[in-house]
């Protein structure tokens, strides 16, 4: 995996898809390709009350990437000095080895440049010191990306804000 | 200077990359924004993180700002119809030639109704005193915002009980326990300083109780879910007032001090008993018990939103006045966690921008609407857009010659597009002036192309909030295409009718120079952040300084305005019967990546858009032998019948459908949104004319529509 973490926190999330926006338009990519998705699903019922579930889809940058495996050409690269699993364009033959490879669905098919276009953590930012698109224009917060164990992860200390609003909310 | 030449701020096609600071285009939101600009191209778009309520974040239709800016399929030089009304022949146009020919109707309705007979719509918010400025330049009183299909019953309603707009209502979202929602769909509509407060409370461990017969997203984010019957909010709230005074469960200290009225308040829910509104709502009579025991330990921190689209029933205007009063009874005006008042800028002992509305010499000539008149509730700064269009038909009490939508697309905004056409045929001109084609554009006699909000400035505006700002949209690039900005339309405009006094402009900077006159404030200064606040920090005001703008200085439930128009304070709630058979209410609402018609031919957003299906409850949808993605055929009673697949689930009332709005478009240079979906306001058939007398909103969804299965499967081209 790579040294990063792209946490998406579901409890927080509303399911905008201003993160596949912002990520495609970084990418200056058309119609059809989504190297991130939000996949929403519900209302469903949960204790009476309706719920949407939101899963946050980018690579998750294996460590055995398949789509690397699979590339003939060697387009396909894991970099050496973090992990990011990344697609360099001038290599790419469009053979959709990787598409077919990958278990997510996650490399995506450019019909502008009939090549494939993936998640790369948008890393130009990253190695400029910035986020990733769809983390730094992300309109809740929900999304948080860095070093792994240097992420913020809300929900510990949302359940301790919790427990502390429940006497308030039975008064 | 040339009228051909477009009026570029400087330098701005330098080389080189810089952030220019503006506010997002993308819907009416206007959020403040940084673009980045490389060699005359923009290259990225993010909030403007000077205002740190936003940061960087934008939504979706934000982000696609580049997209749309890249897109050809818009107006790109000035159009005159050269067919028949509708017909979509047109030929292309100079500017000079279009404005020339504009000014030659405008003459000739002048001659016929006088300068009365010129109007204008758009879509209000904080640029709104430049369209202001020229049609009161014109000589006409007759400037309309679209707020009858929008806020205008809870503005009214705000207007007539505290004296001023609920836009001037800020909560403080930080420190709110329970926030109240009717029907507001928070999170789709999508204000993303809104969303990110809210979502924030919510972590935080704010309770959130949403009212709507459908579960929008706000409904799946909220602790509380009354799925109400369509249309009986306003027998809600008046259960609630009985059960809070009931339960004496508010601050009689704010009360006795600020608020006029209590008895007409008592008298007109003494028998709103919680049992009583049990089969109005459908409410168990306990739960709104436990409601009201629940925020009597809020208080008061508790706001009761009082909406913001609200043109739904004959009485929305109650029920945005009674979440108005509810408010007052919890005493959560101007503290922590309540509403903080939004300040204007002389309480921090500032000057505010000067506005250009006070150039033109003052209009005697009465409203066409009476908004302010024969309406005293009816505010005549935004005036009731219906009763232009009643006008345009009728030619009473006055005739109007020439309309101007400025940004503004009545022919999907508002109700019963046929009828909307027969007003509009009477016209002798009819120009739209928009980035992009419109429903009403195509059905125009010119379309002026407006740069889009990249390639343009836009005049200075003022929000009030906690601590009141100036915020800015500079020009980020120059044009693509033959556009002009707003400011410089109008002037050539009004310089062609003999009154350019008004905005006898050259730049846009000479106009910010004005504005900003005795301020403070240089341009300078508005070009360092995009934004700059007339305060440090927020400051609360004091008891003593709380003040109401309503004639008696005070919360009147007895409102003084309505009393002037003849209206009852608190009218009995008029139950609505509920629709069987293949009948249902027609609902309509949000997705978070499109903004009303404008925004599903942008291609990012419109790979992004749900598929516009038909909510339908199962116990309903079974015996019509309609099963979830059937293809169904709904229809309004007019002519309009439109095709979707069904969505099964009880997240919908038995009584209503639902339906995304801003489908069904038609325009055929527009090809990426043409003949997708159905247009729900094309079934709001005979709705026109249907408002609530007292905040003037469209009757929406009193919509009956009915709904079967499609003899055909599939959706026709």
């Amino acid at each position: 995996m790579s040294i990063y973490a792209l946490r998406h926190d579901a409890a927080n999330c509303i399911g905008c898809q201003a993160c596949e926006v912002h990520c495609k338009s970084n990418k200056n990519l058309g119609s059809g390709p989504s190297p991130c998705k939000i996949i929403s699903t519900g209302p469903i019922d949960v204790d009476g009350v309706p719920r949407v579930r939101h899963t946050f889809m980018p690579c998750f940058h294996c460590e055995e990437a398949w789509c690397v495996k699979a590339c003939p050409t060697g387009a396909m690269t894991k970099r050496e000095k973090d992990g990011i699993v990344h697609i360099q364009a001038a290599l790419c033959v469009g053979c959709k080895s990787c598409i077919t490879a990958c278990p997510w669905g996650t490399p995506q098919w450019d019909p502008a440049t009939n090549k494939v276009v993936k998640c790369d953590y948008c890393m130009d930012r990253v190695d400029a010191g910035l986020q990733p698109a769809c983390v730094t224009k992300c309109v809740t917060g929900c999304l948080s990306f860095g070093l792994a164990n240097e992420v913020p992860d809300p929900r510990r200390e949302r359940y301790a804000h919790y427990l502390l609003a429940e006497p308030a909310r039975s008064e | 200077m040339s009228t051909i030449m477009a009026p570029n701020v400087k330098a701005v096609s330098a080389p080189g990359k810089r952030t220019v600071y503006s506010m997002c285009g993308m819907c009416a939101v206007r959020c403040p924004m940084e673009v980045t600009v490389e060699n005359g191209r923009v290259t990225w778009l993010q909030g403007n993180t000077h205002d740190k309520a936003i940061g960087a974040s934008l939504c979706a239709k934000g982000a696609a700002g580049i997209a749309f800016e890249h897109d050809d399929q818009r107006p790109q030089t000035p159009l005159i119809r050269s067919g028949p009304r509708g017909s979509g022949q047109w030929r292309r146009a100079s500017w000079d030639e279009a404005l020339d020919h504009i000014a030659e109707k405008l003459k000739a309705t002048v001659e016929q109704h006088g300068e009365r007979g010129i109007a204008l719509s758009d879509r209000g918010g904080a640029f709104n005193d430049l369209a202001r400025t020229f049609v009161k330049a014109m000589g006409s009183p007759n400037y309309f915002n679209h707020d009858v299909t929008c806020g205008g019953n809870v503005h009214h309603a705000a207007r007539a009980t505290y004296g001023f707009s609920h836009a001037a209502l800020v909560p403080d979202f930080e420190r709110t326990k329970h926030l109240v929602l009717y029907g507001r769909n928070l999170v789709e509509s999508l204000m993303v300083k809104e969303v990110k407060a809210f979502t924030a409370a919510m972590s935080r461990g704010m309770r959130c109780t949403t009212i709507d017969p459908r579960a929008s997203a706000t409904a799946a984010k909220s602790t509380r879910f009354w799925q109400v019957r369509p249309n009986s909010d306003y027998a809600l709230n008046l259960a609630i007032i009985h059960e809070v005074l009931k339960q004496e469960a508010y601050d009689k200290s704010f009360v006795e001090r600020f608020v006029s009225g209590m008895d007409v308040l008592r008298d007109a829910v003494k028998d709103t008993t919680p049992e009583w509104q049990e089969p109005h709502t459908g409410v168990p009579a306990a739960q709104i018990r436990e409601f009201v025991q629940e925020i009597a330990g809020q208080r008061p921190g508790v706001i009761f939103n009082p909406g913001w689209m609200t043109a739904r029933h004959k009485q929305s205007f109650h029920v945005s006045r009674t979440a108005l009063i509810l408010n007052a009874l919890m005493g959560n005006l101007e503290v922590p966690g309540g509403f903080i008042i939004g300040k204007r800028p002389v309480f921090y002992g500032r000057k505010g921008l000067k506005p250009l509305l006070d150039r033109p010499p003052a209009v005697t000539e009465p409203r066409i609407d009476g908004a302010g008149t024969t309406h005293p509730t009816w505010d005549p700064a935004i005036g009731a857009l219906h009763q232009l269009f009643a006008a345009m038909e009728t030619a009473q009490p006055y005739g109007i010659g020439a309309y101007f939508a400025y940004r503004h697309d009545p022919l999907t905004a508002m109700p019963d597009a046929e009828a909307l056409k027969r007003a509009l045929d009477k016209l002798e001109l009819l120009v739209s002036i928009d980035v992009r084609y419109s429903e009403t554009g195509w059905y125009s006699d010119v379309i002026l192309p407006e740069s889009t909000y990249l390639e343009r400035a836009n005049i200075l505006a003022q929000l009030p909030g906690p601590v009141p700002v100036f915020v800015m949209r500079d020009q980020a690039i120059a044009p693509r295409f033959d556009s002009r900005p707003a400011w410089w339309i109008f002037r050539e405009i009004l310089r062609r009718m003999g009154k350019m006094e008004a905005l006898d402009f050259e730049t846009i900077e000479e106009i910010w120079s004005w504005q900003l006159e005795g301020t403070g404030v240089t341009v300078a200064d508005m070009r360092e952040a995009g934004i700059v606040r007339l305060a440090e920090a927020p400051r609360l005001g004091t008891r003593d300084e709380l003040k109401f703008f309503t004639p008696s200085g005070k919360i009147e439930i007895d409102s003084a305005l309505m009393a002037k128009a003849g209206l009852p304070f608190l009218p009995p709630y008029q139950p609505h019967t509920a629709p069987t058979g293949d009948q249902f209410r027609l609902l309509f609402g949000r997705s978070p990546v499109l903004a009303h018609g404008q925004s599903l031919n942008n291609p990012l957003l419109r790979e992004a858009a749900p598929e516009q299906r038909l909510w339908i409850h199962p116990e309903r949808a079974a015996p019509l032998g309609i099963g979830d993605g059937d293809w169904v055929e709904i229809s309004g009673g007019g002519s309009y019948v439109g095709r979707l697949r069904a969505y099964i689930t009880k997240w919908i009332h038995r009584e209503a459908v639902f339906m995304l709005h801003g489908y069904g478009a038609t325009v055929p240079l527009a090809t990426r949104a043409l003949g997708v979906g159905v247009a729900d306001q094309r079934l709001q058939h005979g709705k026109l004319y249907e408002f609530d007398p007292a905040g003037a909103g469209n009757a929406l969804t009193e919509t009956v529509v009915r709904v079967r299965p499609a003899a055909q499967q599939g959706a026709t081209a």
